[in-house]
């Protein structure tokens, strides 16, 4: 950028590195430069939609004050300041495949409206150089090229600014300022330094033009801008901004006015502290300004006395030091105290949620019972008595804590009959809870007098499941493990293989020797561990499935099976490797090289083509076996859609045209794709229904179970990118081996075969590229097929290809639980297990996050983790309706 | 007779410990800038040829197991060159457990092959010989109810509890503190290393404590 080089450099300008608070997306950004103030992490959801702003701000005060404001740019802005601007063009920043129109749409008013100048405020946000780092990386040549035709904006608008100076009596201020930064892959949203320096650059006739020394520029906070540019416009800071002057930019000014914009900023920073701090007094910023607003008196006392004299200068030169100390101290402390916590609503949720999961807990030997009946007991009156006493109890806290809190608080905030809901549903709640645990102590005492079965002995691999999840739930807790939660998969399903391995060499090779005695049946976690079968009944379930399985399982399997049942962990932990250098993910080993930036990379397309063809024939050839063959031809062209689709968006080519260039958004293709989804869904369903009706025919069921599983894949296989297409194929055929070679011989129980896939679709997540950071969310996702930006939709299909892997592993475990027919109640015990092992982590996160509130990375690393783990279980709560519907129609059917 | 016997084992034991401390300090004494972070790759070498000789020295001289009975020469070099095989086939295939658990593939290489190298010299060697090159035998210790004598029991312990250390080792690794002992693969071999002597320790007393409940099949 050769001109904005040289306005640094020898111009009359002022730059500086303002520094963003994460979230680094522009919703939040926008707020914290027009505002001053620090939104927090909800905007991140509000990102893509953002309701208009009603704090005050600097274009709210532009306004009143009669100023005629001009946008073009990003529509995030008119959404924020909707009748703000006297004329504006907002640009949609959704399609990020679209780099050129999006800034051709704001640089195509920009020659009439700098002739006409009959405007007070210009804001022109461009958004190219956002789309080419999230299409291609910081290191893309696009870049470059878009760099210079922003030099060439900045000189246009440079020039006829100076030109017009002439005829106006006031000077002009240009501000070159980004709204975040780009992290090293391109993206933004996470607090990298990378991604949190923007530039901020001030040029104005009115500053002096100095050589200096600008290689390294000062570090100043992006909540600055706020107040430096309310006091260049000569307007009143906004309300609740926590920045400070920008003093370099008022240096020039006389002293009088030097210490009347910083009298105006420190009595605004002071207010606000009055209004948020209790005991503002005794804050030490508070106490600098009392003195320096003195100081300033005693100035102005003398100022009026006599003029030009070395005594002004120096206390002059005093209070402004003591003045620009107060401002520091002011903000900084502001900036740690708006971040208030509402902790009353946070206990009453913290308070529901643990009452869930300790009635979960409460109920697993229930649960996992036979017959699988999660009885809830409420009828006794003594119960009901319990019951409006907490009801009591906790209005008349709700009624105390509400009228006594000065700050806002969101549950006070909610209608009564909101806040009366809650608080029935906690103390309903609370009372099941005490009756349950008055039955397991009634209950404990009578079996009690029962025989405890002595066989009751766990296996190497439940104790594997029970101390992985419970290791993986206390590595929540400290900031590195969530950063890194992939490297806590990968490492418990690597040594899940390992377990599975050793469990197979252990029955083929020492099982030929002896007939293992009944109780190490049960030690051999063939059937389960679990305590469902030690209270009473295990030993006629051990004789029943003695019964169906007379031939050992070693005797059935000989030769070539055998010896893939031996190799299947080893050849899943090598795929899983394979996977693990596809996409590096987490913060510390982010930057390594791996085979998707490979891949990816322009150089590599015809590689990247290949691979992508491969893994669509590889999960064509997995999926199709399972089919009815109507939904098998919709697959082969639906696959066939994908890549047609990927090749129109131009990241895969097809080996007849290697070098087209004619690139298009690909949305009949991946409407024709959508067309196959849905068809095969349909079928699924269709055969759903079928099965219901006809009750005996099982078999429907499962194909129709399959269908939709298949569905489910053509959908992800369209929304993934195409470098993670292998990823996909993988996760099909560790399915098919896992299916084949170790749950069916080795006859796992229905809690161990769910918690092994929740511990392979957890670890899919992280392979698909994800991490527990805003910025790898792949938005892209949610505009395949798409023209505009409709909500519903891309907030569903961002949210499917975000979650792909755990999605597609419940999918399969419904589908291989019902296809097994051995057990009655199978999937309701996975239903029950797959509810209870999601909801562990979420609700011992929830307690951790309220403990650590205070945590030095509580925004930049566990508020990201929170809202995906937010978002997980609402996609856990989908799938377990999807069990629970499964299951009713098994009943229905039996 | 069994008292004696414990009282045997926790003198071997104490050995092993004392091989290994030995080999922190007399390093020292014969190179400059010896220390276990900075020169881990040779501690390593020499904390390996320091377990392997006390457990060969020992195998000869208490002969747990007295069952060679054809000891001709040429038996005994096959044996032996069995054992070396087998040695170095426990070395590669835990570097390709390693390397699917995430060890980088290429750079690296010598000090995950050196991590293989002592994790086997931990659990392989003192296996090799008391059991000798006999995988059935291996495969009966290390499954339940396998064991015939309070030697294997001790063995299937310390093996168990190297393999646990190594394991729990590699937790640290993601852990931002910055400490050179958070780097490949120190914490993993210094897990090993606590948790074999951690088995050394126990193994002799839990089997002293629990002697009463404990029968083999051969006593």
């Amino acid at each position: 950028m050769p001109y904005t080089t040289y306005l640094v450099e020898k111009g009359a300008s002022h730059s500086f590195v303002a520094e963003a608070k994460p979230p680094t997306v522009t919703m939040p950004r926008i707020k914290a430069l027009m505002t001053g103030s620090l939104p927090g992490f909800v905007d991140v959801v509000r990102n893509l939609n953002s309701p208009a702003l009603l704090e005050d701000s600097v274009i709210r005060q532009a306004k009143t004050a009669g100023k005629r404001i001009i946008f073009y740019g990003d529509e995030t802005w008119v959404k924020l300041f909707p009748k703000h601007f006297a004329e504006y063009d907002g640009t949609t920043s959704f399609f990020v495949s679209d780099y050129t129109e999006v800034d051709n749409n704001v640089t195509r008013h920009l020659d009439k409206v700098l002739k006409r100048g009959d405007w007070d405020m210009l804001i022109l946000h461009y958004l190219g150089l956002d789309h080419i780092g999230h299409i291609s990386g910081p290191n893309s040549p696009l870049i470059g090229h878009k760099l210079s035709e922003m030099d060439s904006v900045l000189m246009k608008i440079h020039t006829s600014l100076q030109s017009k100076e002439r005829e106006t009596p006031l000077p002009n201020l240009l501000v070159l300022c980004g709204d975040h930064g780009m992290s090293e892959t391109g993206s933004h949203g996470a607090s990298s330094m990378e991604e949190v320096n923007t530039p901020l650059i001030l040029i104005s006739s009115a500053f002096e033009r100095k050589p200096g020394d600008i290689r390294h520029p000062k570090h100043v906070q992006q909540t600055d801008v706020a107040a430096t540019l309310a006091i260049a416009l000569g307007l009143p800071i906004p309300k609740d901004s926590v920045g400070s002057l920008l003093f370099p930019v008022v240096e020039g000014r006389p002293m009088r006015e030097q210490l009347r914009f910083l009298h105006l900023n420190t009595v605004q920073l002071s207010k606000l502290l009055q209004e948020n701090v209790p005991s503002y007094e005794k804050d030490p910023g508070f106490e600098q300004f009392k003195m320096s607003e003195r100081l300033h008196g005693n100035w102005i006392r003398l100022y009026l006395e006599e003029k030009h004299s070395e005594v002004l200068f120096n206390l002059g030169s005093k209070v402004l030091r003591q003045y620009l100390a107060a401002l520091k101290t002011l903000s900084l402390s502001l900036s740690t105290q708006v971040a208030q916590y509402d902790m009353y609503s946070m206990m009453v949720g913290t308070v529901v949620v643990l009452e869930v999961l300790t009635l979960l807990l409460l109920s697993v030997p229930q649960a996992l019972h036979r017959k699988a009946e999660l009885e809830v007991p409420l009828s006794s009156p003594g119960f009901s008595l319990l019951f409006y006493l907490v009801i009591l109890v906790l209005s008349a806290v709700h009624v105390i804590v509400c009228t006594s809190a000065e700050s806002s608080c969101y549950f006070c905030g909610l209608s009564w009959l909101a806040a009366g809901g809650v608080m029935v549903l906690a103390s309903a709640l609370l009372c099941v809870i005490v009756s349950v645990l008055t039955n397991v102590l009634v209950g404990g005492n009578t079996s009690r007098k029962n025989p405890v079965h002595p066989s009751s002995r766990w296996s190497e691999l439940d104790l594997l499941i029970l101390l992985g999840t419970a290791g993986h739930v206390l590595s929540l807790g400290a900031s590195s493990f969530v950063e890194e939660e992939h490297q806590t998969w990968y490492f418990l399903v690597n040594t899940l293989c390992l377990a599975l391995s050793q469990e197979t060499y252990r029955n083929y090779f020492l099982g030929d020797d002896s007939e293992p005695p009944c109780g190490l049946h049960v030690e051999q976690g063939l059937d389960g561990a679990t305590p469902a079968w030690q209270d009473g009944s295990a030993c006629d379930a051990l004789e029943r499935d003695k019964g169906h399985r007379s031939p050992s399982p070693s005797q059935v399997l000989r030769g070539h099976k055998k010896w893939m049942v031996l190799a299947s962990p080893w050849l899943i932990l090598a795929c899983c490797r394979l996977l693990r250098s596809l996409n590096q993910t987490g913060v510390q080993w982010a930057h390594r090289p791996d085979l998707g930036h490979w891949l990816t990379s322009s150089d590599h397309k015809a590689e990247l083509s290949v691979l992508a063809a491969i893994s669509l024939l590889v999960v064509f050839v997995l999926v199709q076996r399972g089919c009815s063959s109507v939904s098998k031809a919709a697959l082969a062209l639906g696959l066939l859609g994908v890549y047609c689709y990927r090749a129109a968006i131009g990241s895969v080519q097809f080996p007849w045209r290697p070098d087209s260039q004619d690139i298009s958004k690909g949305i009949i293709e991946a409407r024709f794709v959508y067309i196959f989804v849905l068809g095969i869904l349909f079928t699924g369903t269709k055969d759903l229904l079928k099965s219901q009706v006809i009750a005996a025919d099982f078999k429907l069921k499962t194909v129709g179970l399959w269908e939709i599983h298949s569905g489910l894949v053509l959908l992800a296989a369209l929304l993934f990118r195409p470098h993670n297409l292998p990823v996909l194929a993988f996760s099909l055929l560790i399915q098919t081996l896992m299916t084949k070679f170790i749950w069916k011989p080795l006859r796992h129980d229905a809690a161990e075969i769910t918690v092994m896939h929740y511990w392979f679709g957890q670890a899919f997540f992280y392979f698909q590229g994800n991490s527990n950071n805003i910025a790898t969310v792949d938005i892209s996702a949610g505009f395949v097929g798409l023209d505009t930006y409709v909500e519903i939709p891309a907030v569903l299909l961002t949210a499917f290809g975000t979650y792909a892997g755990p999605v597609l592993w419940a999918s399969h475990l419904v589908y291989f639980l019902s296809s097994e027919t051995r057990s009655s109640s199978a999937l309701s015990h996975a239903c029950f297990c797959y509810a209870l092992i999601c909801s562990i982590p979420v609700s011992t996160y929830i307690v951790l996050v309220t403990s650590l509130r205070y945590h030095l990375f509580i925004w930049s690393v566990f508020s990201p983790k929170l809202l995906y783990e937010g978002m997980h279980l609402l996609i856990t709560a989908a799938v377990c309706v999807f069990f629970t519907a499964m299951d009713q129609t098994r009943l229905t059917q039996s | 007779m069994k008292d004696t016997d414990i009282k045997r084992l926790l003198y071997t034991h104490l050995l092993c410990i004392f091989s290994i401390i030995l080999s922190v300090f007399i390093p020292s004494l014969f190179l400059e800038n010896f220390s276990i972070l900075e020169t881990h790759l040779t501690w390593l070498c020499v904390c390996s040829g320091f377990v392997t000789a006390v457990n060969l020295v020992l195998y000869l001289a208490v002969k747990p197991n007295t069952s060679s009975k054809r000891s001709s020469l040429s038996h005994k070099v096959t044996r032996f060159l069995k054992c070396c095989i087998y040695f170095l086939m426990s070395c590669f295939s835990f570097h390709v457990i390693f390397v699917l658990y995430g060890a980088p593939l290429i750079e690296l290489a010598l000090e995950t092959f050196l991590f293989a190298v002592i994790l086997s010299t931990f659990t392989t060697v003192p296996c090799l010989c008391l059991l000798g090159p006999n995988l059935k035998a291996w495969l009966r210790v290390f499954s339940r109810n396998g064991v015939t004598s309070i030697w294997e029991n001790s063995l299937q312990m310390t093996t168990i509890s190297s393999f646990v250390g190594a394991w729990l080792g590699a937790l640290p690794i993601p852990l931002d503190w910055e400490r050179p002992w958070q780097v490949w693969p120190i914490s993993c071999t210094l897990g090993a290393t606590f948790g074999y002597v951690a088995g050394l320790v126990v193994s002799p007393l839990w089997i002293y404590w629990n002697r009463k409940q404990l029968t083999y099949k051969n006593n």
